[in-house]
């Protein structure tokens, strides 16, 4: 073994670190300035959807807090009138509860969803500085509406949103 | 004995009593068949199709009449097509096969054709999690449908039937069984079938819509969710739901019920009863529960409960310490044990009132029991013999009521009575003006008011009536306050007992006497030895009071003026009243849904209530809290486990003959099966888990003789020429506390009333409808007017509770 051996290894390996500094792309993220996209299947903090018209998809049967295994989701059910309709049909959820800290982001809840109004989002930024603060209600969970005029509770057309779950199709078809 | 008949069902033999119906007999041996309309306590109808079974019969030779033998056993020929099994009664050598083939397709095609015209939507739906369709689908259907989806039939949805009931059209499946229970069971038929084919609907045949006080039942028998109660209307999944059970504390009967506790948003996070459900014990309330104690029981978590002790400062009340208001109570009554007088009412339990008692007894006090009746003394002598079940009486056995609007009084003893009638019983009606029970007795008979005691008396006397009441097997008298008071029913009970010892009808289970009291423990009250008073203001002018449960001041003027003399007033109660309003010292009590104890029925049936809900604020049990003035007054009492006060009790008073809570809550097999998992077939009434109670014996029963003293002879108040006189009589709804804050039941109150003889409004010059003043004895009130030709003349009937303070019959003046 010569002298210069070592120094060859050295500058083969640092040659490699050259290489991979000029020429790779950086594996490294800047965050929290920067985030890396999460995979499409990537089950974060809940979302309750909208439907396109601004109503909320969620009727407020209480089906995820059913399939919850650790108990998390509380919901409790109120009725609609045309007068003040929160979602199609004669069911809403006025409280809906979620304690992130329970959660253990199975996505059962997603799956009992018979009108697919909760959906485990890409948000994964959950942090408290108390415990209760971990319990995120329905303003927080529910999506924003696309614009003004569609905010809910609202006024509308009498006998238009008879249906709690939209209507089922011909499975022939 | 009823005949035996042997059958075999799925290849099991089965023993059962001739005349059981197919579907009760496969129940009994514990093989379900699927059932919609079918309902045990229902005639069957046979219009679901859903039973469908194989059945065949021993084949018989036509010339011999002899059962024909293959291989030495009897041929079995079976119907060429499948059977109901719910209208075909059993017959010896019968062979049912329920998981043929045959019989699953049979039973898939009606689930698949019920699915067609229904809108599946149980995420929204009330009963999904309790719905026999539901269970029955995944239990009997075929798993997929051939339907069209685009042919499904849409109906309206929200169709309130009354303001407590409401229809979904859509979900039903016209399987009848709400209109059969109002017409069978209820006898009140408010329901009925509207159109015809896809287009048949339940409508409401009365006004006010469904005018039933046992509409709330034909929620639990309905086997999907059309019918719903408006008081749960989406208040939480069953299956989120907790349960304990309890006991009704609205009128005497004593119907076991069952409470759904969940935690509510609301209420600030806290566990609040969601809905009251009846608890199956068939010698009581069977599997029903009126509209009263199913939807009035929101007083226990009104807004005006109180929670904190508090003890008069500077004219106002303040808030107080326990040790603070229990010192202030106790020196009070030490001082003035002389004037120390116990005023209670049959709302508390039994260990409540033994607490009492005895505190009034060492003390050397007295103790009053808040009650317009008397006569509990004659109910122990010769109340019902224990083993009473007047779901048992039919013919032979004769009930007689009297003095009583059972319907308005008892709801419950209303429907078993009328149904023992239905059975063959001989029901006698003996009321001065005309009741809902009247048209279900054989013999009705009408009395002016005051004549009581004759009407009784001259069931001595020879008559067909007296005669067949004499004769009967077994006999059963209610006695109520309609008209009287206390020193009138006090009479009427004492002849109502001596004709049953008279026609030998005590002593044994159904005969005796029963008491329709106005609260769900006067009976224990009784048992235990409190006694109403004839002149309460008398009795508690310028006393030392110690008022619980009760609130004098707001049901009576006469009884404020009196309270408002008296040395000093401690009140107990769980609700702020105006009697606590004129307290020195309040005590916050516990309502009887967070704490353990029990009631007497008026059939004389110790039961036992639960905890459902944690207390309210620093509120404690009513016998915790006498026990600690108890102890500020030198008296031991226990006050910390309400089954040692009661062990202390029942070795103490005779009657209860060493009873426990752990005998209370002993269970014996039911029929028909109800509950959780047989939704399908007895409806959403809880099975019974937690005790049946005991039914106490009488003293005749007990020692086989009875000593009665003679009748008092009244001198019964008749108005004379210009005279007129106001009667009390009870109304189910009315303005007391348990249920004016049932925001649902309002309208079925409504207004203040007095009803008259037409003769007597055209006498005082006034017209139905028109508002009138009436005044006696101290009383001002205004009232509508109501015209029942039934009444005689001269007289003003005047509801309790109903803002007119009036407790017995008193001459009046109307304007």
């Amino acid at each position: 073994m010569g002298v210069f051996d070592p120094l060859i290894e050295l500058s083969k390996g640092l040659g490699e670190t050259l290489r991979s500094f000029l020429f790779e792309k950086t594996v490294t993220v800047q965050y929290p300035e920067e985030k890396r996209p999460v995979h499409p299947r990537f089950r974060g903090r809940h979302v309750l959807k909208r439907y396109d018209n601004g109503l909320e998809k969620c009727i407020g049967c209480s089906l995820c807090a059913a399939a919850c295994p650790a108990d998390a989701i509380f919901v409790e059910a109120s009725e609609n009138t045309d007068e003040k309709r929160f979602s199609p049909g004669e069911r809403y959820a006025s409280t809906y509860e979620i304690n992130m800290l329970r959660c253990i982001y199975c996505g059962f809840c997603e799956d009992a969803c018979p009108t697919e109004a909760i959906v485990l989002g890409d948000n994964y930024e959950l942090s408290f500085y108390d415990r209760r603060d971990a319990i995120y209600g329905k303003e927080m969970l529910l999506e924003p509406v696309p614009s003004d005029q569609m905010l809910t509770p609202r006024k509308v057309e009498a006998g238009v949103f008879t249906r709690s779950v939209p209507e089922m199709k011909d499975p022939t078809d | 004995m009823t005949k035996q008949v042997s059958l075999t069902i799925n290849g099991t033999q089965v023993t059962v009593p001739e005349g059981t119906l197919v579907v009760d007999a496969a129940k009994m041996a514990g093989i379900d068949i699927p059932v919609f309309c079918h309902h045990p306590k229902l005639e069957p109808v046979g219009m679901c199709r859903m039973c469908l079974v194989e059945i065949g019969r021993p084949m018989l030779d036509r010339t011999t009449g002899q059962v024909v033998m293959e291989n030495g056993q009897p041929k079995i020929q079976f119907m060429p097509k499948l059977e109901t099994a719910c209208t075909n009664r059993v017959s010896e050598g019968m062979v049912v096969m329920t998981l043929s083939d045959k019989a699953k397709d049979g039973q898939q095609g009606t689930v698949e054709f019920l699915l067609t015209s229904h809108p599946l939507d149980c995420p929204v739906c009330d009963k999904g999690g309790e719905c026999p369709l539901q269970n029955l689908t995944m239990g009997f259907g075929p798993g997929k449908s051939r339907f069209i989806y685009d042919e499904k039939l849409h109906l309206e949805k929200q169709v309130p039937l009354g303001e407590l009931i409401w229809l979904d059209r859509e979900r039903c499946i016209q399987c009848a069984r709400c209109i059969r229970f109002q017409d069978e069971i209820a006898g009140e038929a408010v329901l009925g079938f509207d159109e015809r084919g896809r287009n048949t609907q339940i409508v409401s045949l009365s006004d006010p819509g469904f005018d039933s006080v046992f509409s709330g039942n034909t929620t639990d028998i309905c086997p999907v969710g059309a019918l719903t109660t408006a008081d749960f209307r989406f208040g939480a999944r069953p299956w989120e739901l907790k349960a304990q059970a309890s006991i009704c504390t609205q009128c005497p009967v004593g119907c076991n019920t069952t409470l759904n506790t969940r935690r509510e948003a609301k209420s600030g996070g806290d566990i609040v009863v969601k809905r009251v459900m009846p608890r199956q014990n068939e010698e009581v309330n069977e599997i029903w529960l009126c509209d009263k104690g199913r939807f009035a029981y929101h007083y226990a978590e009104s807004k005006k409960r109180l929670t904190k002790p508090l003890v008069r400062k500077d004219e106002k009340l303040a808030r107080a310490s326990w040790d603070a208001a229990v010192k202030l109570a106790a020196e009070n009554f030490s001082a003035n044990k002389k004037d120390f007088v116990v005023l209670a009412s049959g709302r508390l339990a039994n260990e409540d009132l033994f607490n009492l008692k005895s505190l009034a007894d060492t003390a050397g006090g007295k103790a009053i029991l808040y009650s317009d009746m008397a006569g509990g003394e004659l109910t122990r002598l010769v109340g019902v013999g224990a083993g009473t079940n007047i779901g048992t009486m039919g013919a032979g056995d004769v009930i007689l009521v009297v003095a009583s609007d059972l319907y308005e009084e008892a709801p419950i003893w209303w429907l078993r009575v009328k149904q023992a009638a239905d059975r063959g019983a001989t029901l006698i009606v003996a009321n001065p003006r005309a009741t809902k029970l009247d048209r279900f007795a054989k013999y009705t008979i009408r009395y002016a008011y005051g004549d009581e005691i004759k009407t009784i008396h001259d069931f001595e006397k020879k008559s067909k009536i007296s005669d067949e009441f004499a004769k009967a097997k077994n006999a059963i008298v209610f006695f109520g306050s309609d008209g009287l008071g206390v020193s009138g029913t006090g009479a009427l009970a004492s002849a109502c007992a001596n004709l049953l010892k008279d026609t030998e009808h005590v002593g044994r289970p159904n005969n005796g006497l029963i008491g329709v009291w106005q609260r769900a423990n006067d009976q224990g009250a009784f048992e235990i030895g409190f006694e109403p008073e004839e002149d309460l203001a008398k009795a508690l002018k310028g006393k030392s009071v110690y008022i619980v449960g009760a609130d004098p001041v707001g049901d009576d003027p006469n009884l404020a003026k009196a309270l408002n003399g008296a040395k000093f007033v401690a009140v107990q109660d769980i609700l702020e009243t105006e009697t606590t309003e004129i307290a020195d010292v309040v005590f916050p009590a516990q309502a009887f849904t967070e704490r353990e104890g029990t009631f007497v029925s008026g059939e004389r049936r110790v039961q036992r209530f639960y905890a459902a809900v944690p207390a309210q604020g620093d509120s404690k049990p009513d016998f915790a809290i006498t026990s600690m003035v108890a102890k500020q007054m030198g008296v031991i009492l226990e006050g910390s486990s309400p089954s040692v006060v009661f062990d202390i009790l029942s070795h103490s008073i005779d009657a209860f003959n060493e009873l426990t809570y752990e005998k209370l809550a002993e269970l014996h097999g039911q029929w028909p099966i109800v509950g959780r998992g047989d939704l399908y077939y007895g409806g959403t009434t809880y099975e019974n888990t937690q005790g049946l109670g005991v039914q106490l014996m009488p003293v005749a029963q007990v020692e086989g003789t009875v000593k009665l003293s003679k009748v008092r002879k009244e001198a019964a108040l008749r108005p004379k020429e210009k005279e007129l006189l106001a009667v009390p009589v009870n109304k189910l709804y009315d303005l007391g506390v348990t249920i004016a804050s049932a925001e649902l039941l309002e309208q079925r109150i409504g207004d203040v009333y007095v009803s008259m003889h037409s003769a007597t409004a055209k006498k005082l010059d006034v017209e139905v409808g028109s508002l009138v003043k009436l005044s006696f004895d101290g009383v001002n009130g205004e009232a509508v007017v109501k015209i029942d030709d039934t009444i005689s003349t001269g007289v003003v009937l005047v509801p309790r509770s109903m803002g007119i303070a009036i407790h017995e019959p008193t001459l009046a003046k109307v304007k």
